[in-house]
Parts: C-alpha cells; sequence; structure tokens
C-alpha cells in the first residue's frame, strides 16, 4: 500500500516547501542581515564549530547591547558541508532575505563567489581563504581577505626565522613542508623570491591529500636534509600528524612555524597534548587566549540569560576568529550606519564602510587593521604565539615583513590576467 | 502523467516510433516546456525578484545536476559500468573552457562542445580498462583516473593557469547580452538540459544504447551476437564523459571561474547517489535523482528553521540544523532504498500503474 502513502508523504513535504520557504520572507525591517557560511559538517569541521560560535556570540553580544544604531544584526548561518553548490545556494538565499554583507568561509567557495560578489555589490569577508591576489581592492572591490593572506604568512614566517638567526639568513637551510593543493602552494613564489632576496636555501616537501601520511617527508627534512628552519602550510588533520612526526624524529619544535591553519589547540590536542609541541611556533591572525575585555562580555551576556559560557570559548584560536571576522562586519556596519545618518544601508555602503575600518582593537584580540579602497588585506598583520608549558602563549607583537615584495606579486599577478 | 492507452492506434511506423506516442504524453511535454519556459517570470510574479533570483538559482543547479547524472546514467545504469572518476571529466572540461575562453576568447557556444569534445577523449581513453576488468575493480581504475586528473591539473601550470589552479572566466554573452543573473542563466542551462534529455531519450532506444543495454545485461552473450565490446564500451565511457564536460563547462560559466576542487571525489559520489536515489538506467531517474538530492538538504534546512526555533535556542540551532540535516538525509536516502530500490523513478512508474487501471486495481 505503499502507492497510495506516498503522494501523501510528497504532498506533506511540498507543503512544509512552501511554508517553510514563505516564512522567512516575513523578516523584521529594522534589523540589519548579514550571511555568515560556515562548515560545520564538512572538510574542515573542526575548524567550523568553533569559529561559528564565535562569530555568533559577537554578535548576539552586540545586539545584547541595543545593537547598531538601534538595529538588531540578525545573523543567517547556513553550513554548507564545505561543498560549492551548497555554499553558493547559501549566498543566494542570504541575498534572498536582504543581506548587507556576507562572511565567506572556504577557498574555492570565495573563488566562486568572487565575481558575484562584486556583481551584486555585497561585500564579501575571508580571512584566512581565496587567493592572495584577493588582497587587491581595486581588481576585486567586494572581496575583502581582511587577514594576512598565505603571501604575507609566508613572508612573515621568513621573518620570524630571519629574527631568530639574529637578523641573517645566508646560507641556511629552510624547508617548506605544505599540503599539495592550490592554497598549500600558493606561498611558494614569495618564499622563492625570498630565498634569493635573503640568501637561504628553499627545499619544498609536498604532502599529498588527504595529508595524514608524512612521516617520509618529516624524516626527510630532519634527518637527510637537516634543515635550519621549517614553515608548514597544513590544513585539517595534517598539522598535527605534523607535529607527531617532528616529534619522533626528535626535531626541535622551536624550529618550525606553522601557518594560520595549523596553529589552533585543536591541532596540539590531536598531536598528544600541548607538551608533545613544546617550543611549536605558530602564526595567528586574530588574538589567542581569553585574555581579552570581549571574552569577559561574551560570559556576563551568557550569565544574564542564566547559562555557562559556551564550552567552544576554551578552544581560543578559532573562537577569537570568529570574533574578529563577524567584529569587521560589526565595524563596517556602524561606519555605515554613520555615513548614511541612520538612513538605510546598502552592500555599497558597508563595502564603503569596510574600507574605512581603522584603529579598531578590542582589547589586542585584533590586528592593527587598517583597510582601504586599495588594500582589502589590512596590512597583512600576523602574531607568533608559541607554545610554552603546553599552552600558546604570545611570542612576538602584530608584525608584517616584506611588504614591497607583496606588492610586486600582487601587481604582477594582477597584470596576468 | 496520469493517463491510459487504450484506443490509440498507431497505422505507421512513424506514429510507432515516435517519442512521446500518445496525444496526452505530447501535451503534458508541452505543457512543462511553456512552464519552463515562462518559470522565471512566474517566480517573480508570485514571490517577488529577490525571492525569484534564489529559487531560480536552485532550479539552475538542478537543472546542471541533471545533465550530469543523465550522463553518468548512460555509464552505470545503461551500460553497466562503474564510474567514481565522473567529477574528474567534469573538471577536464572545466578547465577546456576556461583556457579557450581567456586565450582564444572563445564564446560559450564554442568552449561548451569543445569542452564536451575533450572530456569525451579523455573519458575514452580512461575506458580502456573496462575491456579487461569490471565491478569493484573498474570502480578503483576510475578513481585512480580520478586522482590522475586531479594531480595533473594541480600540477601543470599550463593547464591551471598557476599555481592556484583557477582560472577566472568571463560570462557567457550571446549577442552582446551578459548572461550573470541566475535568471538569465536559467536558460542556458535550461536548453543544454533540454538538449541532454532529448538526446538521452533518443540514444538509448537506438542501435548505440540497445547495445549498451546488451553489455550491461551480459557482454559475453552480448560479443556473441556480433556487438563491438570495444567499441561500445569506449563511446559509453565517451558520450558519458562528454556529458560530464559539459556538467564542468557549466559550473564554471556559473561560479566564473574554474577550479578543480569544486570536482573532487566527494563530487563523484553525489552524483553516484543521484543516479542510485532517481533509478539506474532511467532518463528520468536521473532527472529526479538530481532534483532529489539537490533539493533535500534545502528542504530540510528550511523546515528545521521554522520548526527549530519551537525546540532549541537560538545559539544552539546553528549547530543542530547541519547535524540534523545530515542526518536525515542518509535516513530518507535510506528508507527511500529499501521501500524501493530501483529508486524514485520505479516509484513513480508504480504510482502511474496504480492510477493507471484505478479503480480496477485487480
Amino acid at each position: 500500500m505503499l502507492r497510495i502513502r506516498l503522494p501523501g508523504a510528497a504532498a506533506i513535504a511540498a507543503g512544509a516547501l512552501v511554508l517553510g520557504l514563505a516564512l522567512p520572507a516575513a523578516a523584521q525591517k529594522k534589523d540589519i542581515v548579514v550571511g555568515s557560511m560556515c562548515d560545520r559538517t564538512g572538510a574542515t569541521q573542526t575548524v567550523g564549530v568553533i569559529l561559528c560560535p564565535g562569530a555568533n556570540d559577537y554578535a548576539a553580544l552586540i545586539n545584547s547591547r541595543g545593537g547598531l544604531d538601534g538595529h538588531q544584526l540578525k545573523v543567517i548561518e547556513i553550513d554548507n558541508e564545505y561543498k560549492v553548490p551548497q555554499g553558493m545556494e547559501s549566498y543566494e538565499r542570504f541575498k534572498k532575505e536582504g543581506a548587507v554583507s556576507v562572511l565567506l568561509y572556504g577557498t574555492p567557495h570565495t573563488m566562486a563567489l568572487t565575481a558575484k560578489l562584486t556583481e551584486d555589490k555585497i561585500p564579501g569577508t575571508s580571512p584566512g581563504f581565496g587567493t592572495a591576489a584577493g588582497a587587491d581592492g581595486k581588481r576585486y572591490p567586494y572581496l575583502f581577505p581582511i587577514a594576512a593572506t598565505y603571501w604575507s604568512q609566508a613572508a612573515a614566517a621568513v621573518k620570524f626565522a630571519k629574527d631568530k638567526f639574529g637578523g641573517n639568513l645566508k646560507g641556511k637551510k629552510i624547508a617548506y613542508l605544505f599540503y599539495d593543493n592550490p592554497a598549500g602552494k600558493e606561498p611558494l613564489v614569495i618564499l622563492e623570491d625570498l630565498a634569493k632576496l635573503e640568501g637561504f636555501e628553499l627545499k619544498t616537501f609536498a604532502v599529498p591529500a588527504p595529508g595524514v601520511e608524512m612521516g617520509a617527508q618529516v624524516l626527510d627534512i630532519a634527518q637527510r636534509y637537516r634543515a635550519d628552519f621549517v614553515i608548514t602550510h597544513l590544513f585539517g588533520r595534517s598539522p598535527s600528524v605534523s607535529i607527531k612526526e617532528f616529534k619522533r624524529t626528535g626535531f626541535a619544535m622551536s624550529k618550525v612555524i606553522a601557518l594560520v591553519w595549523g596553529s589552533a589547540e585543536a591541532d596540539l590536542e590531536a598531536a598528544g597534548g600541548g607538551a608533545v609541541a613544546e617550543g611549536y611556533n605558530t602564526l595567528q591572525f586574530a588574538g589567542v587566549g581569553t585574555d581579552y575585555q570581549v571574552h569577559k562580555d561574551i560570559a556576563e551576556m551568557y550569565k544574564k540569560q542564566g547559562k555557562q559560557p559556551p564550552k567552544e570559548m576554551a578552544s581560543t584560536v578559532y573562537y577569537n576568529r570568529g570574533i574578529f571576522h563577524m567584529a569587521v562586519h560589526v565595524e563596517a556596519i556602524r561606519n555605515a550606519l554613520k555615513a548614511k545618518n541612520g538612513g538605510a544601508i546598502t552592500g555599497e555602503d558597508v563595502k564603503n564602510g569596510m574600507e574605512k575600518i581603522k584603529g579598531v582593537t578590542l582589547g589586542g584580540l585584533m590586528p592593527p587593521l587598517e583597510l582601504t579602497p586599495v588594500d582589502h588585506e589590512g596590512g597583512g598583520w600576523v602574531q607568533v604565539f608559541t607554545v610554552k608549558g603546553g599552552k600558546l602563549t604570545k611570542g612576538s607583537d602584530w608584525f608584517r615583513a616584506y611588504p614591497d615584495v607583496l606588492k610586486k606579486h600582487i601587481d604582477a599577478d594582477a597584470k596576468r590576467t | 502523467m496520469f493517463h491510459r492507452e487504450s484506443g490509440y492506434f498507431k497505422t505507421t511506423y512513424r506514429a510507432d516510433q515516435a517519442l512521446y506516442p500518445l496525444p496526452i504524453a505530447r501535451w503534458t511535454v508541452a505543457v512543462f516546456a511553456v512552464l519552463a519556459l515562462v518559470l522565471p517570470q512566474l517566480l517573480t510574479v508570485l514571490s517577488g525578484a529577490q525571492s525569484a533570483e534564489y529559487y531560480i538559482s536552485i532550479v539552475n543547479f538542478i537543472l546542471i545536476a541533471i545533465v550530469g547524472a543523465l550522463g553518468l546514467n548512460i555509464l552505470v545504469g545503461y551500460t553497466g559500468q562503474i564510474s567514481i572518476g565522473h567529477a574528474a571529466f567534469m573538471s577536464v572540461g572545466a578547465y577546456t573552457a576556461a583556457n579557450l575562453a581567456v586565450r582564444a576568447g572563445m564564446p560559450f557556444w564554442v568552449t561548451l562542445p569543445a569542452a564536451g569534445l575533450m572530456a569525451a577523449a579523455v573519458g575514452a581513453v580512461v575506458g580502456v580498462p573496462s575491456l579487461r576488468i569490471k565491478g569493484l575493480y573498474l570502480a578503483i581504475a576510475t578513481l585512480a583516473a580520478q586522482l590522475i586528473i586531479e594531480w595533473t591539473i594541480n600540477h601543470v601550470p599550463w593547464i591551471s593557469g598557476g599555481s592556484q589552479a583557477s582560472i577566472e572566466i568571463p560570462r557567457p554573452e550571446l549577442f552582446g547580452f551578459v548572461l550573470k543573473e541566475h535568471r538569465e542563466l536559467y536558460y542556458l542551462f535550461l536548453v543544454v538540459a533540454v538538449l541532454s534529455i532529448v538526446a538521452t531519450l533518443n540514444l538509448v532506444r537506438s542501435r548505440i544504447g540497445r547495445a549498451f543495454v546488451a553489455i550491461r545485461d551480459q557482454d559475453i552473450a552480448a560479443e556473441i551476437i556480433g556487438i563491438d565490446i570495444f567499441k561500445y564500451k569506449t563511446l559509453s565511457f565517451a558520450i558519458s564523459s562528454f556529458y560530464a564536460g559539459v556538467t564542468g563547462v557549466l559550473y564554471t560559466y556559473l561560479y566564473g571561474v574554474a577550479n578543480y576542487e569544486n570536482f573532487q571525489i566527494t563530487t563523484s559520489i553525489d552524483y553516484l547517489a543521484m543516479i542510485i536515489i532517481g533509478g539506474q538506467g532511467s532518463v528520468l531517474g536521473s532527472i529526479f535523482g538530481a532534483t532529489f538530492v539537490t533539493l533535500l538538504p534545502i528542504v530540510i534546512r528550511v523546515f528545521m528553521e521554522n520548526v527549530g526555533v519551537f525546540l532549541f535556542t537560538e545559539q544552539e540551532l546553528p549547530a543542530v540544523i547541519p547535524a540534523v540535516r545530515l542526518g536525515v538525509f542518509g535516513l530518507l536516502i535510506i528508507v527511500f532504498l529499501v521501500l524501493e530500490p530501483e529508486g524514485l523513478n520505479r516509484l513513480w512508474r508504480n504510482i502511474r500503474s496504480y492510477f493507471r487501471v484505478w479503480p480496477f486495481s485487480y
């Protein structure tokens, strides 16, 4: 009797669809809609489950304080399983709900939406994703990397090594251990250029997907090549594997620095705890730890609701990046509202507001970001945090390196097309 | 749709060979065609331009998925050759089109077939092992093809355009009119999807299609009755890859960028899921499968967004929705397959045949 029941089920499903699609249309006028792409279930879920709550909590904090100029923020978060079609569908949904800006997530997604953002005049932010060329605000007016791109990170990693060796890298051997995908290969051009400039020897070690097997590469770096310094650029599960392997070969962790996606508490835990990674250096584009006023405020907000602060807060690297990501949108919308003097704002206004962001620090959680119509990276600032006593501790202030070399490459890339 | 066949007599071969022999079937198709043509306008009238754009974007993804699913169904459903490298052929098409469009400035109506042909050529080569191996072994061989193609694109800058392996492609243009909004691109996708459907419907009832089915059902018997196995297996891979290549181009024009990370093994699996859920060896099944797999996550999410607010707090909801969606999606697929292992197409046929004799079900 299946045949009879199923049309009924189909009718219910169709009814639910019609009902469901019709309901969200009745949104309040005063809310300012921000779209948030997220991956809590896909390839990079370890990041998403921490980062997205961070972003949402910060928006909730702003709302609990009366919102922006009386407007409440309405953040629509849509999970895309790290799949591009789903990501694009969620973007169209944000657009339908009237989003004035979008928090992007994922490099392929960022690429697939780059053209659309400009056509629709909706600014999108991609901290830690997308191409380094996205820093060029003239070429991509509606794309904002807002954090140090892989190029800036590579330059900063070299600078860190240089400082470690007393300001001279001549004749030093630097190994670059990277995930063999476009994102992993992107910093190569910068490293090669800097090798010539600084006179160090560069050798690259590719790790094929899925990146959980790199015993041979690490052994090669540690025993045969005997690198003086290692820069790693890995994603997902692989950073923790690299830490384990370096530990196994007895390589000094203090001679390793990881770019931003190999630098979270989760990576240390997966490698066997902070003690294993003692000395490991990490690059960060947002502050680490909970010693910031904003954490106290969020905890306070939860307390007022009679709840415990969220457990995600303890994983500070990604949580803080989420706060940082949302904070940029909040500031941009604040600037846009100011410019419009209370009038209705559009994506274009938020884009202009974003290009005015300067001097917002959130008590040191945010880098000294300065976005301009030309520079959408905001300077390319990073901070080094080193594992000390099993914990990520601040190893440097915000810094950036070789801006002239990076500028040269961004301009060259713009000419390419 | 629902209709009875009695009372129609065919007096010519032409009438007998028609794609839709019954007038009512022809009328149904005509109504669907008109609906498809005015869909953007219809949705705009019903829900406003802003919402219509969103609904059309979903339809666009379904249309593209239909092309890809049809291609895979020709290979897996009709010829019985397993392939889990379907997405790799899409990336071959995507990069061919992107290179032709950017380097030679070619319009989409050149890049589209050219990319299809390139993918077909690569597909034919990948299909060669199918002559010696079958089933799971062939699956692994096509998996190898997937990885080899991915690796090649990733490491050959001449194809991929640099270390980012992405080529930005201009929006398709026709008579000076640039297609960029979803409701504009819709017509491009619609035309390609309809062409694919009609081509497949005709292919599977031609000599070639019959040969495919013979090979699927029993390849030794097929060989004995004079079917050239080498020719038809390779052909099947080539045709299937042609569709995949075209699918890749459509995605590329939709995103404005060719990027192989969109065409990895998970995409291959998604397409396999479509034809298994929809029904193997069936054109309608491919359409059902593509629609179902594209729509289901969206429907579940929208449902949860509206029902979930009564059960969870604002902070919990974003974490609950993806989990529920994944769970329900998996569960529904199992339920459907248990209820009807031959897919949605069979389910549809059961419903049809029930109403065909209704109310006399004996």
